[in-house]
């Protein structure tokens, strides 16, 4: 089982770095997107693939009641998704920004704030 | 948005589903919920309010300023964390008080009110772009 | 397997019961403290004249806070705390040892020194739009992760530290500031993927997120574990967020944009918060691991130094040239961390003290320069000597810093990391070191020598009067490099024995598990 989700992060992976390379911001936005989920999947995937009930010690009872699932790990990609939602929609504005003021979404037009073509330094006094 | 249907029934979606918000707000404690998943579920109310009468609307039923939401709830959650300072215990450990109102124990604790917390960031962080989203989107 | 309710529950195996010191709770005030006036200045959105009143009384504040911590912490040795008292490596830890919680205090003061500068350099739309929160919570990010002792928590401070970088940065929203912020925004959100992916393998690994139960579990697993793998990803994430050559081309292409105080704090913090993590994961959790991959870290270090200090030489602009020479820094540092040893590691922590106050203190020149000269580019600015001497002499003082020169603190560093490199053979790293130092001169000279002792025919003798909140800080950034450069014996006293403390970790085990703890 664990090598299928290998296999599926690295195809996650694989598509995000695909995108990612394009010019375009709406594209690199979605690379970036499609990143996060392949780096949550790695980690589920990383906190060992078991079939188990949540940890939860049933009432009556000190320990737990036979094998359970790793809960740090969906802890971790929770947290993870959120942060990297909270990303996403600030870059989405930001992105929409991009266009609206600089009226291109390639991002080897976006010179502005490193132009091109620029003067020499000074060579002498 | 023109359609009628969508107007009308677009204040008792609202309403509706803010009181689930909460539900699920309060029920997180010890069942699937909680601050972050209300605060969402609060959003999309909001947003649908949004989109059924306007942005300006929204923002005069909720009174204040979507980012002040969201920093009341970030300045609850750290007090939340620093009680346990006049409790000689750690940084955010939970504590517990059972106050009885009208006969009935209510438990209250940091654990709530720092989840309350996590529900207003979220509300006002995640409304404050969605606003402003659907602002640009109807010009 | 189910036991029955009535045994008794040891619960000192999992939770803190001993009563907690106010001590203990100097780890994690800092951070407490600023979100607290963050979120304050947050509600507070009518009257905007107060923020900036509480938040520099609330960066004072910090900076006593860490004050008291790094002299608890020198004293007493590391303090830990654990979140909701479970017991580690359970619960998340916050542990200072004195590397963290030097790092903290330095960054406090050049918080400080910031939120004076930003009195006359912040307007009303800046100070409505939230300069004084995103501050605060900047802050908070940056002590976090100079005070955390868990790995995914570091993690989360940087997330924390990177969202409200992005709201300094569009501060204004000018095109120019949307066009870094791009830039900026984009790469530094791969870096931390990449932080987040080499985390999820550690965890995969080791089970366990506590730094301290990595440091000790680290020795049993080698051999059978791909560590080295792991550590690269380290490297290649935090070298990312530090600016190290290949991976640098956001710092320059942002820095400069955004307003002055803002690119000021983000060079004296953000990139030095990438080195201390790869100093923290490199030294303290994989050092077998940091010797294997210390001749790559050597060469991009190596190529960081002279690739940013020639881009250094090919700007006009005077923050497009600091923010190279930000990474050329960068370089220095993570040569110190590649040769290793208490001067390797010592003359990193020392050079990234160093940087943060003096990156900063230009930065601020540079915005005054801009402001005086009424451009920003060395080319067409002159004369700022006449126009006002103590501005122009702190500058100069800021220059000799940057290069390296005595009697400024930029000189003990370098002679460390020089030694270091020379004593395990390295001389070819010794010579870039060096020779960076000596571009550097030549950078910061030139534009001194054209920028403030050129000749301005158009306004001979006429001297402006400069604000104390914009002089005030520039100076103390500028005399305290030359305080530490005069008398550095207490300082370095500190420094080594916090990299002794990062490379014989005893102390900090012994502070996260008191009695051995579980295992």
């Amino acid at each position: 089982m664990e090598a299928w989700f290998a296999l599926l992060v690295g195809i996650f992976f694989t598509v995000a770095v695909y995108l990612m390379l394009s010019k375009f911001i709406i594209r690199v936005l979605l690379g970036v997107a499609v990143l996060g989920n392949a780096v949550n999947l790695l980690i589920f995937t990383g906190g060992r693939l078991t079939r188990g009930v949540p940890p939860v010690i049933a009432g009556g009872a000190d320990a737990l009641d036979g094998p359970a699932a790793n809960a740090l790990p969906q802890a971790l990609i929770l947290t993870a998704i959120v942060i990297s939602f909270s990303f996403f929609a600030f870059l989405l504005v930001l992105a929409w920004r991009a266009y609206e003021d600089l009226s291109t979404d390639n991002t080897d037009e976006m010179r502005v704030a490193e132009p091109a073509k620029e003067p020499m330094p000074p060579l002498g006094y | 948005m023109k359609s009628v249907i969508f107007r009308t029934v677009a204040p008792f979606l609202t309403s509706l589903m803010t009181l689930f918000s909460i539900f699920v707000l309060l029920r997180g404690h010890n069942e699937p919920g909680g601050g972050f998943i209300g605060g969402l579920i609060a959003v999309s109310a909001l947003a649908i309010y949004g989109i059924a009468h306007g942005v300006e609307t929204v923002r005069r039923a909720i009174y204040f300023h979507p980012l002040a939401i969201a920093g009341a709830g970030l300045f609850a959650a750290t007090v939340a964390g620093l009680i346990s300072l006049f409790a000689h215990v750690p940084f955010m450990t939970g504590l517990w008080v059972y106050p009885s109102i009208f006969g009935v124990e209510i438990p209250l604790s940091t654990v709530m009110l720092f989840d309350t917390g996590v529900y207003l960031v979220v509300v006002g962080s995640i409304s404050s772009v969605a606003l402003s989203l659907e602002e640009r989107g109807g010009e | 397997m189910a036991v029955p309710t009535s045994s008794p529950v040891d619960l000192s195996a999992a939770l803190v019961l001993g009563p907690t010191t106010f001590a203990d709770w100097l780890v994690i005030l800092p951070v407490a403290w600023c979100f607290a006036i963050g979120a304050l200045l947050v509600m507070l959105r009518r009257p905007i004249g107060l923020h900036s009143i509480i938040a520099v009384a609330g960066l004072a504040g910090l900076v006593l806070i860490d004050a008291l911590l790094l002299g608890h912490v020198a004293t007493k040795g590391p303090v830990t705390m654990v979140m909701g008292r479970w017991l580690p490596p359970f619960g998340i830890a916050f542990t200072a040892d004195l590397t963290g919680s030097l790092f903290a205090l330095v960054a406090a003061i050049v918080a400080l020194a910031g939120g004076i500068f930003s009195l006359a350099d912040i307007n009303d739309s800046g100070r409505r739009y939230g300069f004084y929160p995103f501050l605060m919570l900047l802050m908070a990010g940056v002590s976090g992760a100079f005070l955390t002792g868990d790995v995914f928590n570091l993690y989360v401070w940087f997330e924390v530290l990177l969202i409200s970088s992005f709201g300094l940065l569009v501060l204004g929203s000018e095109p120019e500031q949307i066009d870094g912020t791009v830039k900026y925004g984009f790469l530094n959100l791969v870096a931390t993927t990449l932080f987040l992916v080499a985390t999820g393998y550690l965890y995969a690994v080791f089970g366990t997120l506590n730094m301290a139960d990595i440091a000790r579990k680290a020795e049993g697993l080698r051999g059978g574990a791909p560590l080295t793998t792991l550590t690269a990803l380290y490297v290649l994430a935090f070298g990312m967020k530090a600016a190290a050559f290949p991976v640098n081309f956001w710092l320059p292409a942002s820095y400069h944009t955004p307003r002055v105080v803002v690119s000021a704090l983000f060079a004296g913090l953000l990139t030095k918060v990438g080195i201390y993590a790869l100093i923290r994961v490199l030294v303290m959790l994989f050092p077998v691991e940091r010797e294997e991959l210390s001749f790559v870290m050597a060469l991009a270090g190596a190529l960081t130094m002279i690739v940013g200090v020639l881009g250094a030489l090919a700007q006009t602009d005077f923050r497009r040239i600091l923010g190279y020479l930000v990474v050329s820094g960068i370089g220095s540092m993570l040569a110190g961390i590649a040769v290793g040893g208490p001067g390797g590691i010592g003359g990193a922590i020392f050079y990234a003290l160093h940087s943060m106050l003096v990156m900063t203190g230009l930065y601020f020149a540079a915005g005054i320069a801009a402001r005086l000269g009424g451009d920003s580019s060395i080319a067409t600015v002159s004369g700022l000597y006449r126009k006002n001497v103590a501005f122009a002499a702190l500058t100069l003082m800021l220059c000799f810093a940057v290069s390296g020169l005595p009697p400024f603190s930029g000189f003990w560093p370098k002679v460390m990391l020089v030694k270091a490199a020379l004593d395990i053979g390295a001389w070819w790293l010794a010579a870039a070191l060096l020779l960076a130092g000596f571009c550097t001169v030549i950078a910061t000279g030139r534009m001194f020598l054209l920028a403030y002792w050129r000749d301005d025919a158009a306004a001979a003798d006429e001297t402006v009067q400069l604000p104390s909140a914009v002089l005030a800080p520039l100076a103390a950034l500028s005399l305290l490099p030359l305080g530490v450069g005069l008398y550095p014996e207490p300082l370095l006293a500190t420094i080594q024995s916090a990299a002794a403390g990062l490379a014989e970790p005893s102390a900090y085990l012994n502070s996260v598990f008191p009695a051995g703890g579980l295992q």
